[in-house]
């Protein structure tokens, strides 16, 4: 016990000698939580606009004038022809072409029909399908509204009428940043505890003071648990650090409790120590070390659900996200805190997460026995 | 004390392998002071490794104080003190930190053993809140060599200690090494630096995985067993290849500011000395002299 309150000792020495290691600590949580939450936003504004009105009809001009006030859109340009708003699209200066055909609003009235045509510039996905469903939808409000004031006689509704209301369960007015910040505090603790914890080991590997280590009775467990109490301790000041900075800045407080945060954070934390140890078993340098984290950091992050939704993803990644201890943890942080999960709500993952804990630091010590 | 038998271990090398120890066999005496001597790549560190538990040998086996290196590691590293060729304490902590982190781990503490490491850690004390990284290449030295006796060892392994040591300092090291020896522990020391070697008690010479020869410094010198001529004239360059071509003469090589030359039989100093003043040299010296630990080295290096 003495030994081991010792090693405890000399790590946290260590780490608080490092200015590097503690700044990064601190700079990491602030700088993500205020630049990422704006900036990594799925909602699609601003989108330019190219008209191509061939009719200039009152029909026309109120569509359009209806199209803007969405606040969806921005006219870009109003050009004469077809040909010339492609032209715009080339020189990425339109995202959508509306085209409007000339007698629009004679054969609207005459033949109770008429057509529109629209083209999107699909070089950027999201904005090209958020873009031309926001425009139909405004498109469909539109018709319907034309409809109603042009039916002669309401003796009755003319037409049968169903309205769709949605509802933004527990992110009310769909506030991204609600939905971004607790991904974010995710990552960050995920950094913390992998990249630090394995680049940690190795440099003993790479300035050799682990020769001087293994060659005195110190038993294995202790040097591991020494290893990996600073950085658990480090990954949950870093969370409270974030769940400070996301209450600051954008108003966000837990609607579960603090405990079940920070119980799941604590058997994540093991986990991803698991990972950081494993990693530091299998590389002799920090250089390795770093590459070899980044790469499983960056595919755990992209599989995890953090900017696209999980069941959105082939079967065959959604199989793989089940391997992801990330996906849990931004899973569970985003249900906990808006959602407001009780911890027997998040009891599957909690257990799924104390596996993953298990396995990755039997395998990491198992291993390490074996190199050392 | 250490009994060493056949010790071997090999590296894979692409297809091939590299016999860094082939099958060593050695002993050393308690209380002994035991050298290897040998330049860099003849295979020290790999057994010095082995015998401090940290590299498993391919064949043979090796006991220190009874225990054996493989079986009963976790009892031998609680008697020895291991001092890596390369500086391996924590740069970031300071001196005293550094000791007492040592000590903790080997279930000790500083005062309990102050008495074995005073003289030495006398010397270092006066910069004790120093970080370790920040100390000059002998005062590390010299800290290390606390850090591997805090547990009171009564084998000492060093793995080349005064390499890129000052000259001063190396004195002083082989000095403190004196007095351990006197108190009682067994040290086996390596060291690239033949002129070192006088100073232990017996030396191996280490080339290629294998020794060369064992025993005493002046009983390897002893062997030498041939005439040992220092020649010196104008152009130096030209001289060692010059000396060579001489028929009284087995082998010549550079030594310092001579050239030596290992002569076939006694007395033929004269024939040499007009051999090279034929061949144009001027200012011709020939003189005797002792042969060294490295001449004896480079005779046995040479088939």
């Amino acid at each position: 016990m003495r030994t081991l309150r010792f090693i405890l000792q000399k790590e946290f020495k260590q780490i608080f000698r490092n200015p590097a290691i503690l700044r990064i600590i601190l700079a990491m949580p602030v700088s993500q939580l205020f630049i990422l939450p704006w900036a990594a936003d799925y909602e699609t504004k601003g989108i330019n606009l190219s008209v191509v009105d061939q009719d200039h009809s009152p029909v026309s001009s109120r569509l359009l004038s209806k199209i803007t006030a969405s606040g969806y859109f921005k006219l870009a340009s109003y050009p004469s022809s077809y040909r010339a708003a492609a032209a715009e699209v080339e020189k990425n200066q339109a995202d959508i072409i509306l085209q409007i055909p000339a007698h629009f609003e004679k054969d609207l009235v005459r033949q109770q029909q008429a057509s529109l045509f629209l083209a999107a510039n699909s070089i950027n996905g999201t904005k090209a399908v958020l873009g031309s469903a926001y425009l139909q939808s405004i498109l469909a409000d539109y018709n319907n509204q034309l409809r109603q004031e042009w039916t002669p006689f309401p003796r009755m509704n003319a037409e049968a009428r169903i309205q769709v209301l949605s509802a933004n369960w527990y992110n009310p007015r769909m506030n991204y940043r609600f939905f971004m910040v607790p991904g974010i505090l995710v990552v960050l603790v995920t950094m913390i505890g992998c990249f630090l914890a394995a680049m940690n080991i190795v440099r003993e590997k790479e300035i050799g003071t682990i020769e001087q280590i293994n060659v005195t009775p110190i038993r294995k467990h202790h040097f591991i648990i020494g290893k990996l109490v600073p950085f658990w301790v480090i990954g949950l000041v870093v969370l409270s650090i974030g769940m400070f900075i996301s209450w600051a800045l954008y108003g966000i407080v837990p609607a579960g409790s603090f405990l079940t945060i920070y119980l799941f954070s604590g058997v994540y934390l093991l986990a991803i120590l698991g990972l950081g140890l494993l990693v530091s078993t299998v590389c002799s340098t920090q250089q390795q070390a770093m590459l070899v984290s980044f790469f499983l950091l960056m595919t755990f992050i992209l599989l995890g659900g953090l900017f696209t939704p999980i069941e959105s993803m082939p079967n065959w990644a959604r199989w793989l996200t089940r391997a992801n201890p990330v996906a849990y943890f931004i899973d569970v942080t985003r249900r906990v805190i808006l959602k407001g999960s009780s911890l027997r709500d998040i009891m599957p993952q909690l257990l799924t997460m104390l596996g993953f804990a298990v396995l990755l630091n039997g395998w990491a010590v198992l291993s390490y026995r074996k190199t050392a | 004390m250490i009994s060493v038998r056949n010790i071997s271990k090999k590296y894979p090398v692409g297809k091939g392998e590299l016999t860094a120890v082939n099958q060593l066999s050695f002993d050393v005496a308690p209380g002994e002071l035991f050298g290897i001597i040998g330049p860099d790549g003849a295979g020290k560190t790999s057994l010095f490794r082995m015998l401090a538990t940290l590299l498993l040998p391919d064949g043979g086996e090796a006991l220190i104080g009874g225990c054996h290196v493989v079986k009963d590691y976790k009892q031998l590293r609680k008697k020895l003190g291991y001092m890596p060729g390369r500086f391996s304490l924590y740069q970031d902590l300071t001196v005293e930190e550094n000791l007492r982190f040592f000590a903790t781990i080997f279930h000790t503490s500083i005062d309990e053993n102050y008495g074995l490491i005073r003289d030495i850690y006398e010397q270092i004390k006066p910069f004790k809140d120093r970080r370790a990284g920040k100390l000059s290449g002998g005062m590390k030295q010299k800290l290390a060599l606390c850090c591997a006796l805090i547990h009171r060892p009564t084998v000492l392994l060093l793995d080349e200690p005064t390499t890129g040591v000052d000259a001063v300092s190396r004195v002083e090291f082989w000095q403190m090494l004196q007095g351990l020896k006197s108190g009682g522990i067994t040290i086996i020391v390596s060291t690239p630096y033949m002129d070192e070697a006088s100073l232990c008690d017996r030396i191996a010479l280490m080339q290629q995985g294998n020794f060369l020869t064992t025993g005493t410094p002046d009983g390897i010198k002893a062997a030498f067993a041939k005439p040992l001529l220092a020649v010196k004239a104008d152009r130096m360059h030209q001289l060692v290849n010059a000396v060579r071509e001489a028929p009284v003469v087995e082998d010549s090589y550079a030594f310092g500011e001579w050239a030596h030359a290992v002569m076939r039989e006694e007395g033929h100093d004269r024939e040499l000395e007009s051999f090279l003043s034929a061949k144009g040299f001027r200012q011709v010296v020939v003189q005797q002299t002792e042969p060294t630990v490295e001449d004896c080295f480079l005779k046995l290096m040479r088939p």
